[in-house]
């Protein structure tokens, strides 16, 4: 079923074109990683996917009962939030604020909710802790929970992997494809294709070239090749 | 000691005394709500351009002869504060280029027409007392005690109605608006309730020192708390704490009050600091 179609979209600020002719489609359950080189416009998509940014042409369509605000999403760490006096459950409940109708404080199935997806992410025992003596991979934890309070069925996270040693990377990758496995529909930005084609289903490749499709095709394709050759081929 | 007792005894039985105490409380109180959000957020400074703001209208106010200043004071103080606050993208000017633009201008204009304009025989005495607050706090009238009750127990209201709110788009901005909270609306209102603040403020420690009532409590519970919750509330109660001991002191000491309450806030800074580092 779809969930997030987009059709001839242009992308871009203040009138300023980044990215145009953009067509895609997000299937429930799919897994989806949008990659392409700096500055190709990865946030920007994001952005107006979320309805941030607005779309300077094209169209959004959201099925499923969807729409831009009952969706989870993951953004990068800001500077603020490297050091501020939080502890973990405030702010895994900070995501239970899209409910619709105005309330002053949270109910007790927002208070469970938070619970249960603390222990999913495996950080229940840090709920009292303060957020900024977590680690890198912890606090990333606290944002996906946080997340996952405010949409259980599409996440869109924005380079989730930036600034993790490699282990917990790898950590995060699985985590984020156990949830996968659950059913949640995973939208992912990554400047990491050699990854990105491991663990996606479908990729979207943004740039001078646009690529979209499963992820078997990407790497046979010409703009797959030449990228993975590029990006990923200096590591091995 | 007891002379000490006696002495503050003998004080307390002038009503003026007793109002600058209430009044005095309430908008310490009220300052150190908002200092967290304001220093996680990088606009300590905030205050300060504010108060410079409100400086410049109440000289406008003085010239044009207005008897209530307040009139003239409050709606410009609140106009800056939105223009101020409001991080959009197509903000001219950024963040503290901004502010530091506004409050000195500001700054700079309200002496100039104090002094091309003014009819006051006492001119420096007049202006020293806007930027450093003075005796002030101790001739309001009873109409201006209810007016900052009353203005105070709406911004109380309005910090724990909103409380949950104030959280999210202090940590996370983009994820607020992303999850369909009205952004724009909740800072408009944030800034205008820092205006009200500061334009308050002014009575009891002046213009020059306003940022310090803001920032200090929040800075001072920072150093210690982990939570968001137990940041906020130990602020206000170490704001509310320094200001009564602050008052207190400059009674029995005839000390300037404002000064001698940001005195006492640093004081209680460096306390909390050494606290917090003894821990870690």
């Amino acid at each position: 079923m779809a969930q997030i179609i987009c059709r001839d979209l242009t992308l871009g600020y203040d009138n300023e074109v980044v990215l145009k002719g953009l067509n895609f489609q997000v299937d429930a359950g799919d897994y989806l990683c949008i990659v392409g080189e700096n500055g190709s416009g990865k946030s920007t998509l994001m952005k107006t996917i979320l309805g941030l940014t607005p779309p300077l042409g094209g169209e959004i369509r959201w099925g499923d009962g969807l729409n831009a605000h009952t969706i989870g999403y993951l953004p990068q760490q800001t500077v603020v939030q490297r050091d501020f006096p939080a502890s973990v459950q405030e702010i895994v409940l900070s995501g239970c604020q899209n409910r619709p109708g105005f309330r002053v404080f949270y109910k007790p199935e927002d208070r469970q909710k938070a619970e249960r997806n603390m222990e999913r992410m495996g950080i229940a025992d840090l709920a009292k802790r303060c957020y900024r003596d977590l680690s890198g991979g912890q606090q990333q934890r606290v944002l996906l929970a946080r997340a996952l309070c405010s949409a259980e069925k599409v996440l869109l996270l924005d380079e989730p992997v930036t600034g993790l040693d490699p282990k917990i990377t790898l950590e995060m990758y699985e985590l984020i494809q156990s949830l996968n496995e659950e059913g949640i529909t995973i939208i992912m930005i990554s400047h990491d294709v050699d990854e990105a084609v491991r663990y996606a289903d479908h990729i979207l490749h943004i740039g001078k070239h646009i690529f979209f499709g499963p992820r078997d095709e990407y790497i046979r394709s010409d703009v797959g090749k030449y990228f993975l050759m590029q990006e990923g081929g200096g590591e091995e | 000691m007891s002379e000490m007792l006696g002495k503050l005894a003998y004080y307390m039985e002038f009503p003026f005394v007793r109002y600058a105490l209430i009044v005095g409380v309430l908008i310490a109180l009220c300052s150190s709500l908002f200092g967290a959000t304001l220093v996680l957020k990088r606009f300590s400074f905030i205050g300060d351009g504010l108060a410079h703001v409100a400086f410049g209208a109440m000289a406008i106010a003085a010239v044009l002869n207005f008897t209530n200043e307040m009139v003239v004071i409050l709606p410009i103080t609140v106009i800056c504060a939105i223009l101020l606050l409001r991080t959009g993208q197509n903000t001219i000017i950024k963040g503290d280029a901004a502010i530091a633009m506004i409050s000195v201008g500001a700054l700079g204009f309200g002496y100039l027409i104090m002094n091309l304009f003014s009819t006051s025989s006492n001119l420096t005495g007049d202006v020293c007392s806007t930027l450093f607050g003075s005796t002030s706090i101790l001739t309001l009238t009873t109409k201006e005690v209810w007016l900052s009750v009353i203005l105070s127990v709406v911004v109380v209201i309005f910090f724990i109605v909103y409380y949950n709110r104030i959280f999210s788009l202090t940590f996370d901005e983009n994820f607020a608006k992303a999850t369909g909270m009205k952004v724009e609306l909740y800072n408009l209102l944030t800034a205008i309730v820092i205006a009200v603040i500061i334009v308050l403020a002014m009575n009891l420690v002046g213009s020059l020192l306003i940022s310090a009532l803001v920032i200090f409590p929040a800075l001072s519970a920072m150093r210690i708390f982990k939570s968001f919750k137990s940041v906020i509330l130990f602020s206000a109660g170490i704001s509310v704490i320094c200001a009564l001991v602050g008052m207190l002191i400059s009674i029995l000491a005839g000390t300037p009050v404002g000064s001698t309450i940001v005195a006492v806030d640093v004081a209680a800074f460096v306390v909390c600091y050494i606290i917090g580092r003894a821990r870690s």
